[in-house]
């Protein structure tokens, strides 16, 4: 599968990570070749092949449903670059404006 | 009186305990060999008041008579694990000024068995390479070089600060993690034994995640009873990571028997790689004569779906990393790049944010995530992850373990292998089958290059069965005598 441009543009836009214009050309190139060397694997025959997710045993542990952790304000919001206008004991994350 | 820094972990246990030295000079003379190894930048954070610290409560156990298994003993922890209130960093830009405030369950264990923390080592961004050159902090070195030629070589990945410090001298043992060969690989380059244990052996909570139906965190160390003896303390049930196994830990150091009578050997004959350097057979060929010799059965096996593994890897690993580094948006901790928009702030976090293999391993596993594609790229690569896994379990009824070279080459200079991804994901070729498969596997030091550089062997396991791997890796560990020295090691000048 080789990718274009735009391709890569798109991709990036759904990774969220900003590209330069004069970056999107080599990307192209390079991903087309990495995705290129994956194409080997339509040579297997996988048609009653179930998907493997995971080695780990089948279904997820259960436990009770109850808190077992919280009251840590603090901590969550100690690492934010930004909290609320007043400081980290507002309890909010800063982002920029989100309603029009 | 021979250096402090060169006992091995058994070494310095029984030293410690006998009362020969100190836990506070056993830590005084690592982070004076922590200093001193400073050029080979296999640390990005040192923490020699905590070390000096946790000595002094080892040391009061120590004197008490209530010694934990690793009371004084020296660790480094690869920059993955998070430490609390330790800047901890992927290696990456994006993580920028990130103290975790909470604490790893294996480096929790560590510490709760009596370790010693000297600090936070180097690694490739993300744990995304085979060379730690991908590291937003530099590269780490490799404290050897080839005979006659004085260029600085990688020291593998993505544990390579861990696998130099460990070989140089600059700490006793090593967390690393492993999600396509980087605990094997850099301890195969570095010339020390790295160990993946079975998924699901130890615990992944509070490591910052790669790929996580891949990523498995083990030791690296001098010996391989020194990493028996690491396993034991990092291992067990974590109610906190959902896909740890809740099975109870054998004592791995009480397997070393050197006893492998009957014990049947697998010898994978898609391992012979096309282009594998004839020193790198021969000393396969070795590995199985040792074995033999010490009564063991090799038999010669087949796992045919071999050269699969490699690009359904490059696609899983991808894909799940894609998913996961979803996280890093600016907000919550690390890197913010300001924008106008919360999208664009985003856009730009991450651009500045994630490095270049980090950025393309995102944007493969977006792509092979995205309407239209994911049948072909994403199942297909389960798919093919769902027959490799069936090739080990049908080996595994005629054999015990497998043997196998631990890389295709000895470790290269930095520069080398850049010219294109893939020439750099061929490293991984013998170390991935057994992360798809979740199988627990050794790299043991076993021989030089023409060159003079360390090459390991590998022995791959059963599920839960790190003990029998171990036995047979102990084995070739004395049948190697490997006794060779790096160019620079600490403390010798």
């Amino acid at each position: 599968m080789a990718l274009d441009r735009e391709a890569v543009a798109r991709i990036a836009a759904l990774a969220r990570i900003r590209l330069d214009a004069a970056e999107l050309e080599p990307l192209a190139a390079e991903l087309s070749h990495i995705l290129g060397w994956m194409e080997q694997l339509a040579e297997v025959d996988t048609s009653d092949v179930v998907p493997m997710s995971s080695v780990a045993g089948a279904g997820l542990p259960m436990r009770e449903d109850a808190v077992t952790d919280g009251d840590c304000q603090g901590a969550i919001l100690g690492n934010a670059p930004r909290a609320a206008p007043g400081g980290p004991t507002r309890g909010f994350f800063a982002v920029p404006k989100v309603i029009e | 009186m021979s250096l402090l820094t060169s006992l091995t972990l058994a070494e310095a246990r029984a030293g410690l305990r006998g009362r020969q030295f100190s836990a506070g000079e056993l830590a005084r003379a690592y982070i004076a060999a922590m200093d001193e190894a400073r050029p080979l930048n296999a640390f990005i954070t040192e923490t020699p008041e905590r070390a000096l610290d946790m000595a002094a409560k080892s040391d009061e156990r120590l004197r008490e008579g209530a010694a934990r298994p690793l009371d004084g003993i020296p660790i480094a922890v690869k920059d993955l694990f998070c430490t609390k209130g330790v800047l901890t960093t992927a290696a990456s830009h994006i993580l920028d000024g990130f103290r975790p405030p909470y604490e790893s369950t294996v480096t929790e264990k560590l510490w709760e068995a009596g370790g010693v923390m000297l600090g936070k080592t180097n690694l490739d961004e993300f744990a995304m390479g085979s060379s730690n050159t991908t590291s937003h902090y530099g590269p780490a070195l490799n404290p050897w070089r080839k005979r006659g030629d004085n260029r600085p070589l990688v020291p593998g990945g993505s544990s390579g600060g861990s696998a130099a410090a460990v070989a140089a001298h600059a700490a006793l043992a090593a967390t690393g993690t492993d999600t396509g060969g980087s605990i094997r690989q850099p301890a195969s380059f570095c010339g020390i034994v790295g160990l993946k244990p079975t998924y699901g052996r130890c615990s992944r909570w509070g490591v910052v995640a790669y790929a996580s139906s891949l990523d498995h965190p083990g030791p690296l160390a001098r010996t391989v009873e020194d990493a028996a003896i690491m396993l034991g303390a990092m291992a067990g049930h974590d109610p906190k990571d959902s896909t740890s196994a809740a099975l109870p830990v054998p004592d791995f150091a009480a397997a070393l028997t050197g006893d492998i009578r009957g014990v049947r050997i697998g010898v994978p004959r898609e391992y012979r790689a096309d282009g594998m350097p004839a020193e790198i057979e021969a000393l396969w060929q070795e590995g199985v004569k040792w074995l033999r010799d010490a009564g063991a059965e090799p038999v010669e096996i087949s796992l045919p779906m071999t050269k699969y593994a490699l690009p359904a890897y490059y696609i899983i690993a991808p894909a799940e990393a894609s998913s996961n580094l979803a996280r890093y948006d600016g907000v919550r901790f690390g890197l913010r790049v300001p924008g106008d928009t919360l999208d664009e702030m985003y856009e730009r976090t991450r651009a500045a944010g994630f490095g270049p293999e980090v950025r393309r391993r995102v944007l493969v596993g977006t792509y092979v995530l995205s309407a239209g594609y994911y049948d072909a790229y994403y199942l297909k690569a389960q798919r093919v992850r769902a027959l490799i896994a069936r090739d080990f379990a049908a080996a595994f009824e005629a054999v015990d373990c497998l043997l196998t070279p631990t890389a295709p080459s000895a470790a290269f200079a930095i520069g080398e292998k850049m010219e294109n991804p893939v020439a750099m994901y061929l490293n991984d070729l013998f170390t991935v089958p057994a992360n798809l498969a979740g199988l627990p596997a050794l790299s043991i030091p076993a021989g030089l290059s023409a060159d003079g550089l360390p090459l390991g062997l590998q022995v791959i396991g059963r599920a839960f069965d790190e003990a029998t791997m171990l036995r047979v890796g102990e084995v070739i560990e004395r049948a190697a005598d490997f006794h060779y020295r790096p160019s620079f090691v600490a403390g010798e000048g």
